[in-house]
């Protein structure tokens, strides 16, 4: 029983540790997954209409990806480290179940890695349209590694295909593993989840440049193809994540329960905007009688499993966070539609992005939005989904690790990420100072002598 | 059968790791070891050139053989995670450093970033292939239990494992060094190429006299292991050491056909007379074997299609990418951010 306690008190920092480099490296996951597509669109309509703008925009794009993508490398392999050395009563048990989509997404990791390395290095020797099909593997394999990576994630929430016999997987169903009930509303959630991150992230850094003042096009461009794109897919978002919460009410009714405040089995169940939940008890949020049943049933009459349905000890354990998670997810992801009607109401009067500051205001917060959804998002599936790592079949205390010292590793790993995540911030700040002063100079001696100075080649 | 086949893949995929990446490590001790700033100028850079664009392709390898050993062997995986999670934890803290320096060495432009990220890429080279070298000596020696419940250091701190950690530097520093000799002449540098050709004899040297240490230090931790090694996988070791006496023949004479064909056939003989030798045990000292430790039998299968189609998409890829990179269409510098 000694290593059963030992477990127990592991898990608590194990599952901090997982948070922090997950949390992390989901940012740049989606980055890796999306933003592949951003520059393949600038280059595009750089070679197509031989538009120099649009083409400096995918170069220096690609170069800021090449950063991400490496540290996004590193911060992957971590993770995947983590799942034997934080978890090793995962693997041991279900390893032969979870990992074939791992297994898979490797493959799409090792495309990613190789084009873009091609991609990132052959701007110079590869002629235009060979170099822009070196990227198109970048972008597919990003969206089917994302694929692979929920088919695991989904299993965790409604693990199936593979039989047991005394506690061990005697048979295994690869199909029913990788399409398993919750892949179908997870994994599109997520690779749009990517691309609202990525575009909208990418779209801000150019509204905080037009909010100071650099409202040339280069400025314009950079912000509106990240930007159209992401605002594209948040109205698909919306139906896909209302499509996924109606799921859980029924796949993983804790996990729902916990969500939306349902602490007893019943109808006309009313829905709770904000609100701290204390035994039982809801206070200072905005109650809407039967809304919830509403929207679940898309009846007031709708009867929903509330938290008393399942034992205490198998109740998530802190539902005011992930209620409050879920709200924010919900309530960002609705406001990224303002922007959105705002640039399309523009576009369709006056065929041009709005010019008023507020309009730019809302681009320049997008990005950070985006990404505060999608942290969101990702707690209440997994804060949700406790205490067990694969649901009702094995407790993350039971998954832990029974080494000590994770409270050492846990200490370094949120230094080492600070630091981390200082410096790839700080890169991005350095080159968009170089370009900032390459465009400078290029604009300074406008009749210099003919060659333009190209900034990879001063050293 | 099928339970061997995925082991030969992930032997394979170890090999490949082991390869490629034991060269991109490599480069990272020569870099560390190129000297002050000016006499260490033209190693660094040509190291640099070298290894930029492929660094990253290599790497997945490490992460496809951790997620084909979990998949395929889920108890030995977890037992050797729990058993050695001190030096997996210092290899993964080199990876980060390494990569990281890597990374943003590239776009800093200050001397003084420059050398304090190169110096943390080159440090954890050296630490990364270690401590790696040590978990696999663990799992050699037999120190890994299977029920095993926590890491202790006498598991990893034996003679064997010390010997096979570094073993693991000098064979990457040798590989490395091959490798660069073969840049060093496509470039048509005869200083560098003679600089390298000097350095790879040394690791050559030094890696030869580890695996007869480790070797012998193997008669004392696992003389199962040992006994085959001397005798169902002594043609494997016999290649090994004939392929090692050939490159130093090589070096010496000042030639450099063959040279990188004849290193990376030594080093994948040696995993592989590793491979022969501890078949059909998984982990040895617990007498769980291949087949007792598998996973179920369409797991084995999905790693076997998987596999099947990552040798259809990815090693197109890699000679693609090696192609070019072999014909200098990749440019390790900065793209050009102003339009051509």
């Amino acid at each position: 029983m000694s290593w059963m306690l030992a477990a127990a008190h592991e898990v608590v920092p194990a599952r901090a540790q997982m948070a922090t480099t997950l949390g992390f490296h989901i940012i740049l996951a989606c980055l890796g997954i999306a933003f592949p597509t951003i520059v393949l669109v600038a280059e595009y309509f750089g070679l197509k209409r031989s538009d120099e703008v649009a083409m400096t925009l995918a170069r220096r794009w690609s170069q800021a990806l090449g950063v991400l993508v490496a540290i996004g490398a590193v911060t992957g392999t971590v993770l995947s480290f983590e799942m034997g050395l934080l978890w090793p009563g995962l693997m041991r048990r279900y390893g032969s179940v979870i990992g074939l989509p791992f297994s898979l997404e490797g493959i799409f990791f090792f495309l990613e890695a190789i084009f873009t390395a091609i991609y990132l290095y052959g701007w110079r020797r590869l002629s235009g349209w060979a170099h822009f099909w070196s990227g198109i593997p970048i972008a597919a394999s990003g969206i089917f590694g994302a694929l692979s990576v929920m088919a695991a994630n989904s299993w965790m929430n409604q693990p199936g295909g593979f039989t047991l016999n005394a506690g061990h997987v005697v048979a295994v169903d690869p199909l029913k593993v990788f399409f398993n009930r919750a892949a179908a509303y997870e994994m599109p959630h997520m690779v749009l989840a990517a691309y609202l991150v990525a575009g909208f992230g990418v779209a801000s850094v150019y509204a905080v440049g037009f909010l100071r003042g650099r409202r040339d096009r280069y400025h314009r461009l950079g912000f509106a193809i990240p930007f159209v794109l992401a605002a594209a897919l948040v109205p698909a978002e919306f139906v896909v994540g209302d499509t996924a919460a109606r799921a859980i009410a029924t796949d993983q009714p804790a996990k729902f329960a916990a969500m939306e405040y349902v602490t007893h089995t019943s109808r006309d169940v009313p829905e709770y905007l904000g609100g701290v939940y204390e035994n039982g008890h809801v206070h200072f949020g905005l109650r809407i009688p039967h809304a919830d049943s509403l929207f679940v049933g898309f009846s007031t009459h709708t009867k929903i499993t509330g938290l008393d349905s399942v034992a205490p000890g198998e109740r998530p354990p802190v539902p005011w966070l992930i209620h409050l998670s879920f709200d924010v997810m919900v309530g960002v992801g609705s406001l990224l539609l303002i922007p959105a009607l705002w640039a399309l109401l523009a576009w369709w009067k006056r065929r041009s992005l709005p010019s008023c500051r507020w309009f730019w205001l809302l681009g320049a917060a997008a990005g950070p939005a985006a990404v505060l959804a999608m942290e969101c998002g990702w707690i209440v599936t997994e804060v949700g989904r406790q205490p067990w790592v694969v649901y009702g079949l094995l407790t993350t205390a039971q998954a832990a690790t029974t080494n000590g010292g994770v409270i050492d590793t846990l200490t370094a790993v949120v230094v080492l990420y600070a630091v981390l995540a200082v410096a790839t911030v700080l890169m991005l700040r350095l080159l968009a100072r170089r370009w900032r002063h390459s465009d400078e100079r290029a604009i300074a001696v406008p009749y210099g002598p003919p060659h333009s100075p190209i900034p990879g080649e001063e050293r | 059968m099928i339970v061997e086949v995925v082991g030969a893949i992930l032997l394979a995929v170890m090999t490949l790791y082991a390869i490629l990446a034991g060269a991109d490590f490599g480069g990272g001790l020569w870099d560390l070891l190129a000297g002050g700033q000016h006499t260490g100028q033209a190693p660094r850079r040509l190291i640099d050139d070298t290894i930029t664009p492929v660094w990253e392709a290599n790497h997945v390898w490490l992460i496809f053989a951790l997620v084909v050993f979990w998949t395929a062997f889920p108890s030995a995986f977890a037992a050797v995670m729990t058993a050695a999670a001190l030096p997996l934890w210092l290899s993964v803290l080199g990876i980060v450093l390494r990569g990281g320096g890597f990374a943003f060495r590239k776009e800093v432009q200050s001397l003084r970033w420059q050398r304090l990220l190169g110096a943390t890429f080159a440090l954890s080279s050296l630490l990364t292939p270690f401590f790696m070298g040590t978990v696999v000596g663990a799992v050699a020696a037999g120190k890994v239990a299977l029920d095993v419940q926590h890491s202790t250091l006498a598991a990893w701190t034996g003679p064997t494992s010390i010997l096979v950690g570094c073993l693991f530097v000098a064979t990457c520093a040798y590989q490395a060094a091959v490798f660069l000799i073969g840049e060093a002449a496509r470039r048509q540098d005869r200083l560098l190429e003679r600089y390298f050709r000097y350095r790879a004899a040394i690791a050559g040297v030094t890696a030869g006299a580890l695996s007869l240490a480790t070797l012998i230090a193997l008669r004392n931790s696992d003389a199962m292991l040992y006994h085959r090694l001397t005798g169902r996988a002594l043609p494997l070791v016999v290649l090994a050491a004939a392929c090692g006496v050939a490159t130093l023949a090589l070096l010496v004479a000042g030639r450099s056909r063959w040279l990188r064909v004849l290193s990376p056939t030594g080093v994948a003989a040696v995993v592989w007379g590793w491979g022969v030798a501890q078949y059909p045990t998984l982990l040895p000292g617990t007498g769980l074997t291949l087949s007792g430790g598998s996973a179920p039998h369409a797991t084995l299968v999905g790693v076997i299609a998987v596999s099947i189609v990552a040798v259809v998409l990815v090693v197109p890829g890699f000679l693609l990418l090696f192609w070019l990179h072999g014909r200098q269409s990749l440019e390790s510098e900065a793209p050009p951010t102003m339009p051509r």
